[in-house]
């Protein structure tokens, strides 16, 4: 049987502040890396909840985002009655022509100002957009200066709330309502009427990509083959999913950035961890005689004092977790594709289970050569240690 | 006459030390037989406690041979000889050796942590050997809260728990005042007269020594012969 773990834990107790201290930098590395973590689920969560499967955005070839792709209302033409895309309730294909361009507005984060996604759409487009809702406010109408927020946008950024107007163009647009899109990306956007916003932008011809709802699922596979395969459109299509799907790629240097910086951390906790090992090794060293001298092998010496360590480690990843629990939730924002997309932290138990098993890890290192240190002294030179 | 649980044919310890080579311990043939209580004194270096440390297999003879309670203990490895010792030997160091974070009742109950004993065996055995010591009522306490006395009194118990053949005990009385140091003899004569164990002692204390029933000299490192003292 192994040296009882109680044996372990009263030992943490006894030196709490060597304990706490250490324990604290293994929770600040952790708490990091949850952080991050946390951030990039949020983002992977909003992106993955944006878009429909049933829907085909069509951009230029070559582009891969709306942002930098050209599209006229000759080609929207062309596209519009193509087979396979739905009906809506006026018997029109539902298939909205955008405008997808950014504003500059201050943010209550960077005064300075931040850049957003204003979209102009056709009344098709909202049609288009079942799980996008207006919650406060009403929608804008067609021809008139009136644009309605993303629930993000309204929250972070002051000038963009209800009743108030935001210049561009050609004039001033009143904020006339605030809309809810769930978790997705849209929450991040502002609606306008397309033709108002071309007008106003002076690009009246040239706008950005076409979103089109297919009638089923198997339609809008046959329709992104049209599209991809129709050398006189010269388009390319992909699903509404995938394209926000893609634009999870702007988490990924975030994510590398941080796990990066989070290691680094880890190596500085584990040898700090390590530290506090030998230096508990080295303290007891009598205690260790004397284990042996009982008749506690080797082994058991080496395994008590690598599950301390752990122990220790586990007391950090419990603390770095409780850290970052209060992250959960809070909304934030990250540029992709040159403008913002707002979303919240997502603490998950999968993230926080991460955690742990970080400073698990990171104990176990920081513990392993301390324990095999302890498990080799010898009786005597342990016992006549002080 | 009772066999021998204790017997060494020339047996030697070398080491180097600081560039010098030393002989602690020189062609000793000891033989202790089941129920003795033998005092080993000698001067500080005689190499009393290295005899002591090699009868318990925590150090290697570098020469001669050692046969305790019948194991060849060069024959064994490191598990087999904490196996053996936890088995078979209650060792009882000077400065008492408790675990500082275990109560009394922990402290004895160590030792049985590697039997096959039930967790409630355990705690009535380790009970039942404070008890035995006269510390029935410290069995919570830790060994902050004890005199010096009373933790050599917990070390005993915890050396006599595993009910050992062999109890070693290196200087006891060393680091306690005359009265307690008295009550530890008189545990140590009890468990040799009454419960049978045999004992080795190692002490400088020509009083603890008359507790003994054999006492052999060391001096330089050699075992001087029955009845012979060091000249001063």
């Amino acid at each position: 049987m192994a040296i009882p773990i109680s044996y372990n834990l009263r030992n943490l107790v006894v030196r709490k502040t060597t304990t706490l201290m250490t324990a604290l930098g293994i929770a600040l590395t952790v708490a990091v890396l949850l952080a991050i973590l946390a951030l990039v689920a949020g983002l992977r969560t909003t992106l993955a909840a944006t878009g429909d499967p049933l829907q085909v955005l069509v951009l230029r070839k070559g582009s891969e985002s709306e942002l930098v792709s050209n599209f006229t209302r000759t080609a929207f033409q062309d596209l519009k009655f193509k087979a396979g895309i739905a009906r809506g309730r006026n018997g029109e294909p539902l298939a909205s022509l955008e405008l997808v361009t950014v504003l500059n507005l201050a943010s209550v984060d960077a005064p300075e100002g931040m850049n957003i996604n204003l979209r102009g759409l056709m009344p098709v487009g909202i049609e288009i957009r079942p799980g996008v809702r207006i919650s406060s406010g009403r929608w804008f109408q067609t021809g008139r200066r009136e644009v309605v927020v993303g629930k993000s946008i309204a929250q972070r950024f002051p000038d963009a709330r209800l009743g108030k107007r935001i210049a561009f163009g050609r004039g001033e647009w009143e904020v006339v309502g605030i809309l809810d899109a769930g978790r997705s990306a849209q929450n991040s956007e502002i609606f306008a009427d397309l033709n108002q916003v071309a007008t106003d932008l002076n690009r009246p011809e040239v706008l950005s990509s076409a979103l089109v709802r297919a009638t089923d699922a198997v339609a809008a596979q046959a329709l992104l083959n049209d599209i991809n395969n129709d050398q006189r459109l010269n388009m390319n299509a992909l699903s509404e999913k995938e394209y926000y799907a893609l634009q999870t790629q702007s988490a990924a240097p975030i994510e590398f950035l941080g796990i990066f910086v989070s290691v680094i951390m880890a190596v500085g906790s584990s040898f700090a961890a390590m530290n506090t090992m030998y230096a508990a090794v080295a303290r007891r060293a009598r205690e260790i005689g004397t284990l042996r001298v009982l008749g506690f092998s080797r082994g058991s010496i080496l395994f008590s004092f690598f599950v301390e360590s752990v122990l220790l480690a586990g007391l950090g990843g419990l603390a770095g977790c409780l850290l970052v629990l209060p992250l959960n939730g809070v909304t934030t924002g990250v540029g992709a594709n040159f403008s913002e997309i707002a979303f919240d932290f997502r603490v998950t138990p999968q993230i926080m289970a991460t955690g742990l098993a970080f400073a698990v890890v990171l104990g176990a290192f920081g513990g392993l050569f301390p324990a095999r240190s302890a498990a080799r002294k010898e009786i005597l030179t342990a016992l006549r240690e002080i | 006459m009772s066999e021998a649980i204790i017997e060494t044919r020339s047996l030697s310890k070398e080491f180097i030390r600081d560039e010098f080579h030393v002989v602690a311990l020189k062609d000793v043939d000891i033989s202790v037989r089941q129920g003795e209580f033998v005092a080993l004194m000698g001067p500080s270096g005689s190499g009393k406690s290295t005899l002591l440390h090699l009868i318990a297999a925590m150090d290697r003879p570098t020469g001669g041979e050692i046969r305790v309670l019948e194991h060849d203990l060069h024959e064994m490895n490191d598990r087999e000889i904490a196996h053996w010792r936890n088995a078979h030997i209650g060792f009882i160091f000077q400065q008492f050796n408790l675990i500082p974070v275990l109560t009394a009742l922990e402290n004895v109950e160590l030792p049985l942590k590697l039997t096959h004993l039930k967790k409630q065996e355990r705690l009535e055995h380790a009970a039942t050997a404070l008890k035995l010591v006269g510390l029935g009522d410290r069995l919570g306490h830790y060994p902050r809260q004890l005199s010096g006395g009373q933790e050599q009194r917990v070390a005993i118990a915890r050396a006599i728990v595993t009910d050992p053949a062999l109890i070693l005990a290196d200087e006891p009385t060393g680091n306690l005042d005359a009265a307690s140091a008295q009550e530890v003899l008189t545990i140590l004569s009890k468990l040799n007269k009454e419960h049978g164990k045999t004992i080795v002692m190692v002490t400088h204390d020509p009083h603890a020594a008359r507790f003994a029933t054999k006492v052999r000299h060391l001096e330089k490192g050699e075992l001087l012969p029955e009845g012979a003292v060091p000249a001063d």
